[in-house]
């Protein structure tokens, strides 16, 4: 039977490779992500978890254990953040590529220059085009979900899965989690079945060099070039959105909790002003939302979980009734604006849904935001957007200008 | 229709001649005098430093000993290390 | 005639018709490596001139499985594979990782030595061609002084190389073995000797190369001779911190014929801008790393 703790997001996210029987951990200690790899520490060493645990001197070699390990068919299991998750920046390319099932979280962290060690959301967002599909958690229950259906969506769609979700906010406060029991993971999650195993009897030679045109193999038959593979890698991520809904709804009838969608909704049946974003940030914007409500502001939220492959319908249908939306961003594309703001504003154009819209930069390198400032922020924003002229722009909230 | 490969992701297969008969990168051709090549001259295995130092692996250890000219690259090494002088290396183009 | 040819492996693992250079010491090297290595191995590679040698996708020159990694993850590369190889059961298959000077001594260092900290069961085997070839000879810490590379043009290489045996004998790693091409037999021994030990094996192998350091490619094997016959290459072997010297070196160290440095370095366009002060830095540095290993093998 399923039990109820009180854990941190980091024990919720150990717990979760726990029972998925990962078979090689490869880690290195970055704030705020290390008790995640402490606590495999313990459970590997204890016995409680039978997995090769290979304590590397760098995250570029943790990534790159993960995708060697893999590649020979063992399930693999790394966590990060920050500076680790940059440093990994070009593994992270190469895990795609491969098309690895490897499943990371990435507690997410502010970046330097200048040093921060709390909580944003710059590192995950500056790794979205690697090729890899992002999971935002919005509590540590989720984090224990996302990470056991993870390993089903990476396995089914051969793309590697980032589960994302905030430094300290979750990473280090306690939460109820309910841990689902060992045989249902066991029987959610089939063993994994690689595409390819290296191996003497399989003598491949492994991501050699493509040229860019296709080319013919021994038997006659002409093989993809450099184009075609990636090619192939974006349709996995296309595909993989019917695959996370489909293991979302599996899930869910196995331990009752939803996630038969890539969005989640806090009071958008009535909602003229939605809120939007990703992560911890998105619950605060549920307590926003009923302090608006209090003041007779029909205010929603819409919770993306899924970040790639971008929920584009998803995100379409949840924002068609809006008169005003509100993105709130942990991170920013300098010289722009929030990537996820770009985005949404992506998957409206040429859908005639183009209300106005405000994009909240906040909680930087672990600003507080609180639930006040948010609505104070989004009247304030109501307001303006009457003016023709203030309808689409960028805000920094709880920022001296 | 036409065959497609069914990889996800590249994974080559061995086979010979991966860059195509590399013979045509040579401009001169070794040849063997078996009048001196000493397995020709003892009618045994013996010697073979050429195969010992060919860095393509395209000379075989018979009697008499031959080079596969398909892909020898036309290096030189084999007529540099023959005890014997009995490898020449000759133009292509004569 | 070498009697002891006729124990070599005659398997053919690198097949003909592959990219290599024209008298390749890669090549030739290689080639003895992966016969002394033979079935139940895994490769794996950072981008470099095997990467080339190995071949375009969809066909491979090399019929041992190989994994390509980028240039700084080589030993971690090979680090994963043993670790996914005991998860999975199959602890029988040797994990060799391959790499140049620019993936071992430059790029490659700190995986690697993270690796052999770890004590990981593979061998590393790093082939030294004293400089960035695959890309078309830039200087590397492994370019010794007085050498012309494309990023050292005019004043040429100022710095000696670096001593990275020195720096695997310091990691109390389980073997460390240097070999030559222009040894095949040796090199072959040493390979089989590795793949039989337990824990982290380090080999380097001195790799001419005709068109990063000038010399007609017919000149491979001589050139490597040289090397070894000037002593600025040495070869030798030590199991668990014992240093023996091996082959040619062996009877050179016996005998004190070490050949002068200038036979070795008047045959190379490299050098053809080394100054005469730089030669005698040059033959000192030479000297003094002989004379350390002379002092090594007396224990």
């Amino acid at each position: 039977m399923a039990e109820v703790q009180i854990m941190t997001g980091n024990t919720a996210a150990a717990t979760a490779a726990k029972l998925c029987q990962v078979q090689v951990v490869s880690a290195y200690p970055i704030t705020p992500q290390t008790s995640v790899t402490e606590t495999l520490s313990q459970f590997i060493e204890s016995g409680e978890l039978k997995a090769e645990y290979v304590r590397v001197e760098s995250e570029h070699s943790a990534m790159t254990v993960c995708i060697s390990a893999s590649t020979v068919g063992a399930r693999v299991f790394t966590s990060t953040s920050s500076h680790g998750l940059l440093y990994m920046h070009e593994q992270l390319h190469w895990a795609a590529g491969s098309r690895l099932p490897i499943v990371m979280c990435c507690v997410n962290r502010g970046v330097g220059a200048p040093w921060s060690i709390f909580n944003d959301q710059q590192d995950s967002i500056s790794q979205r085009d690697t090729g890899w599909i992002q999971f935002y958690c919005r509590d540590n229950q989720e984090i224990i979900d996302t990470v056991i259906q993870a390993y089903r969506i990476a396995e089914e769609v051969y793309a590697p899965v980032m589960v994302c979700y905030d430094g300290f906010v979750l990473s280090h406060t306690m939460m109820p989690v309910c841990i689902p029991d060992a045989e249902m993971v066991a029987s959610f999650l089939p063993p994994y079945k690689p595409h390819t195993i290296l191996s003497p009897d399989n003598p491949y030679n492994i991501n050699p060099v493509l040229f860019p045109g296709m080319r013919k193999n021994s038997a006659g038959i002409l093989c993809d070039g450099y184009m075609e593979m990636r090619y192939k890698l974006q349709e996995a991520l296309e595909k993989a959105r019917d695959v996370i809904i489909a293991t979302g709804i599996k899930y869910s009838k196995l331990t009752g909790r939803d996630y038969s969608e890539m969005l989640w909704r806090y009071k958008t049946d009535d909602a003229e002003v939605i809120l939007t974003g990703m992560g911890s940030i998105a619950t605060e914007a549920t307590v926003a939302v009923d302090q608006l409500r209090q003041k007779g502001i029909k205010a929603g939220v819409i919770g993306v979980r899924v970040f790639r492959p971008f929920p584009r319908i998803a995100v379409q249908q949840a924002l068609k009734n809006a008169q005003a939306i509100i993105v709130l961003e942990k991170a920013i594309s300098y010289g722009f604006e929030g990537a996820l703001c770009s985005d949404i504003k992506a998957a409206l154009y040429g859908t005639g849904i183009n209300p106005p819209l405000h994009n909240f930069i906040a909680g930087l390198g672990g600003r507080d935001v609180k639930a006040r400032e948010i609505s104070e922020a989004v009247q304030a924003s109501l307001t303006e957007m009457k003016n023709k002229n203030a309808q689409n722009k960028t805000i920094w909230i709880n920022c001296r200008k | 229709m036409e065959k497609k490969d069914k990889n996800i992701s590249a994974m080559s297969t061995p086979a010979i001649g991966e860059a195509g008969f590399t013979g045509d990168w040579r401009d001169m051709r070794p040849v063997i005098n078996h009048g001196k090549c000493i397995p020709s001259v003892k009618n045994k295995p013996a010697c073979y430093l050429c195969w010992l130092y060919c860095p393509e692996g395209v000379i075989k250890t018979g009697i008499p000993v031959e080079i596969d000219l398909n892909y020898c690259k036309g290096c030189g090494i084999c007529a540099e290390e023959c005890p014997a002088k009995a490898i020449t290396m000759v133009s292509e183009g004569g | 005639m070498p009697e002891n040819l006729f124990k070599i492996n005659k398997e053919e693992y690198m097949l003909p018709g592959n990219r290599s250079c024209q008298g390749c010491g890669l090549s030739l090297s290689y080639r003895y490596a992966l016969k002394a290595l033979r079935e139940n191995t895994i490769l794996t590679l950072p981008a470099c001139c095997l990467t080339v040698l190995h071949g375009l996708y969809p066909t491979t020159s090399v019929t041992i499985p190989c994994l390509n990694c980028t240039f700084a993850s080589t030993a971690a590369s090979a680090a994963g594979l043993v670790a996914g190889l005991n998860a999975t059961g199959k602890t029988d298959t040797t994990v060799v990782a391959f790499a140049g000077d620019g993936g071992t001594f430059d790029m490659g260092i700190q995986a690697l030595s993270g690796a052999a900290e770890r004590g990981t069961d593979f061998i590393f085997v790093c082939y030294d061609n004293e400089g960035y070839m695959n890309t078309g000879t830039q200087r590397s810490s492994a370019t010794p002084m007085g050498a012309i590379t494309t990023t050292t043009p005019i004043l040429t290489k100022e710095q000696h190389k670096k001593d990275m045996l020195k720096i695997m004998e310091a990691h109390d790693i389980a073997y460390i073995a240097t070999t030559s091409p222009a040894y095949p037999i040796d090199l072959y021994d040493k390979f089989v000797k590795a793949k039989r030990i337990k824990g982290t094996r380090y080999m380097q192998i001195c790799v001419p190369c005709p068109p990063g350091w000038g010399y007609p490619p017919r000149d491979t094997v001589k050139i490597a001779r040289l090397a070894i016959e000037t002593g600025v290459f040495v070869l030798f072997e030590m199991e668990n911190g014992k240093f023996r010297f091996t082959g040619r070196s062996k009877s050179l160290a016996e005998k004190g014929n070490r050949l002068p440095l200038i036979n070795y370095i008047e045959r190379q366009d490299r050098f053809k801008k080394i100054s005469e002060e730089q030669l005698s830095l040059l033959q000192k540095f030479t000297d003094n790393k002989w004379n350390e290993y002379l002092k090594k093998a007396e224990g």
